[in-house]
């Protein structure tokens, strides 16, 4: 089995190089960027690396603990950063400083609520996430109720956040790869499913997590130096930059405040809300509490990563804030050098040129090789979460009824981390044209809308049975999705109607207490003896919550 | 698989103290970090001038930068405080509670 996958990935590589060397001939054309060869090897270094952490990683995977939570053996801060590589995506590099370039303040409030969620997962959810789960969050959602039910829809709540966040990030890669590195988009597609089922496949948790690492590092530091770069040309003065920035800037002194973007309180507070709650409902992130050993480690891997997130986002914004004056006023980025016009490449590259124009082509090809690392690393954990819901929950608990093996189960989870990356590619390439802007936000609202409030409550609230969780869980969904689907973004943008169906496009603050409230109303109407029991087994968990005793691999050590 | 030690933890005075301080603390943080952000977004949302007067008296930086920066800082310290003190005074109180339960 695994020769034969081992076999499959080589050749599948071969035939995504090979394809390189076709498609370079035809470099140069309308859309496409020239052959960027400084990003080329500057990628293909990182690959090399992460692939010999895959090696050094396949040889320590014996287990399924190994597999999972690589053995619960990663230390807090290196869990810290590990949860921060997979929170900070291509598109928080490239999607926040372009929306602070265009809208100056409103950016740096995505930002923060973007960042707001974590202090929270810190106080009310880190220690208890540690202390209950063993490999995935449905662990802990089923602990006391109905393994069966509950983790089926825990999975299918999973699949559908991982499904969605998987899409946006291979579009995002497509495009992006096709543009900064001059490859077709179906080859960039092919590259990142296959290396993504290679990491996930032999290395398990061990290899994820270090090519998580690995990126932060480097994402954060690359960040780091272009803002300074940048920076420096104001002198280190915020005021400067600012000045600078609204003397240049079509929307002037608007850049200073918060603007357009927010002006409906509705769609505000649900984007704050689904985006604070979204966080604490991402399978990707909740499966990386289960890797440290107990809960001394787990906090402190939030509050690192929480140092790491916050930081990087503050960077972000002043290289968006920067990039208004640095090239926003350098024709060589606009189309047909029409400084005001379109941006060379998109409205997502602001990033991009404002290393391109601190550090030339070298700062530019590292830059473009982070984000491409970024979004490898970011769909390998993706790929991790989803294979794990599939093998763990579906078909270790749900269809063996807990009676499969550890190698079984742990072969099933590589056979599903094949079938991702393969489904993944395809929507990739399906997708291509599409606008998947609101995917992103379509895989928070689900997560704040079906996995948060049936995890929180498992936790907090001794009166949730099976019944509420998975009344809670599919109203959450349904209502996350349908309003997505009825909303501006898709109704509109992407299926071509004229009108939206539903005012708002952020879900959250209509899907949240539909979740919470049918969560309740069917746990206080479930009178069954099934009910009463999972009411009384609430005590144990609780003393297990808040002493980590009996905690997976807590007593081990 | 281990009611009996879960029931003699559980009959353990000290983790009812337990819980009760670190539940405090952990809401009162929780709280003080909501209470911020949300007051934030409402000024977004209801006052949005508010946020663009300038930190200088006839300068351009507007004073919504600094209270951004401010509010990530801020609720990263607090993330710190917390671990402090769960990871030192809360982690003594529970292994003391966890060991004298398996004995």
């Amino acid at each position: 089995m695994n020769r034969g996958m081992l076999k499959f990935a080589a050749i599948a590589l071969a035939m995504s190089w090979m394809g390189l060397a076709l498609a370079a001939p035809d470099v140069g054309t309308a859309e496409k960027q020239s052959l960027n060869i400084h990003a080329i090897v500057m990628f293909f270094i990182f690959v090399l690396m992460t692939l010999g952490i895959t090696y050094w990683a396949a040889k320590r995977t014996k287990t399924a603990s190994d597999y999972y939570s690589a053995g619960g053996g990663i230390t807090g801060t290196q869990n810290g950063l590990a949860i921060a590589g997979d929170y900070m995506s291509a598109a928080t590099l490239l999607g926040l400083t372009s929306l602070t370039y265009f809208q100056g303040f409103d950016g740096y409030i995505y930002c923060i609520c973007f960042y707001v969620g974590w202090p929270f997962i810190m106080f009310i959810m880190a220690e208890r996430l540690r202390n209950l789960g063993k490999f995935t969050f449905a662990d802990i959602t089923s602990y006391r109720l109905d393994q069966r039910q509950v983790r089926t829809v825990a999975a299918i709540g999973s699949l559908t956040v991982v499904v969605f966040y998987l899409i946006a990030q291979m579009v995002g890669a497509g495009q992006l790869i096709k543009l900064l590195f001059g490859l077709d988009y179906w080859i960039a597609v092919v590259i990142v499913g296959v290396l993504m089922v290679v990491y996930v496949t032999f290395g398990g948790m061990i290899a994820t997590t270090w090519v998580q690492i690995i990126k932060a590092c480097l994402l954060l530091g690359g960040g780091t130096l272009v803002m300074l770069l940048a920076f420096s040309q104001f002198g280190f003065s915020f005021e400067t930059l600012a000045t600078k920035a609204v003397e240049n800037s079509k929307k002037g002194i608007a850049l200073m405040g918060p603007g357009s973007l927010l002006a409906d309180p509705v769609t505000a507070v649900s984007l704050s809300l689904g985006l604070m709650f979204g966080t604490a409902g991402l399978p990707h992130i909740l499966m990386r509490f289960f890797t440290v050993p107990n809960a001394k480690e787990a906090r402190k891997s939030v509050f690192i990563a929480t140092l790491c997130v916050g930081f990087f986002f503050t960077v972000v914004a002043i290289m968006g804030l920067a990039a208004v004056t640095i090239v926003g006023t350098n024709p060589q980025y606009f189309e047909g050098g029409q400084l005001g016009g379109k941006l060379l490449g998109g409205n997502n590259m602001p990033a991009m040129h404002l290393a391109h124009a601190v550090g030339g082509n070298m700062m530019l090809g590292f830059l473009s090789a982070v984000a491409f690392a970024t979004i490898l690393a970011v769909v390998s954990g993706l790929a991790l979460a989803g294979a794990s819901a599939i093998s763990h929950d579906l078909y270790a608990n749900v269809i063996r009824r807990g009676q499969a093996t550890e190698a079984e189960e742990v072969r099933v989870s590589k056979r599903s981390s094949l079938f991702l990356g393969v489904l993944a590619v395809l929507l990739g390439i399906a997708f291509e044209k599409q606008n998947v802007a609101f995917m992103v936000g379509l895989a928070f609202g689900v997560a704040a809308s079906c996995n948060f409030p049936v995890l929180i409550l498992s936790m907090y609230w001794k009166g949730l049975t099976t019944r509420g969780a998975i009344w809670g869980s599919i109203t959450g969904l349904v209502s996350a999705v349908l309003i997505v689907v009825l909303s501006k973004a898709v109704w509109v943008v992407v299926l071509g109607n004229e009108k939206p169906l539903f005012p708002y496009e952020q879900p959250a603050i209509f899907s949240m207490p539909i979740a919470f409230f049918f969560a309740w109303l069917g746990s206080v109407t479930d009178s069954s003896v099934r009910a009463a029991k999972e009411k009384e087994a609430f005590e144990d968990q609780y003393v297990r919550a808040q002493t980590g005793f009996g905690s997976a691999g807590a007593v081990a050590h | 698989m281990s009611t009996a030690i879960y029931e003699r933890i559980r009959n353990n005075p000290k983790f009812d103290e337990l819980v009760a301080k670190r539940s405090r603390f952990a809401w009162m943080l929780t709280a003080i970090v909501l209470g911020i952000y949300f007051i934030f977004i409402m000024i977004v949302a209801f006052n949005p001038k508010v946020l663009a007067t300038p930190i200088f008296a006839g300068g351009t930086a507007s004073i919504a930068w600094p209270i951004g920066a401010g509010m990530i800082l801020l609720f990263w310290l607090m993330t710190g405080l917390y671990v402090r003190r769960a990871n030192s005074e809360f982690d003594d109180i529970n292994s003391e509670i966890v060991k004298g339960a398996i004995e």
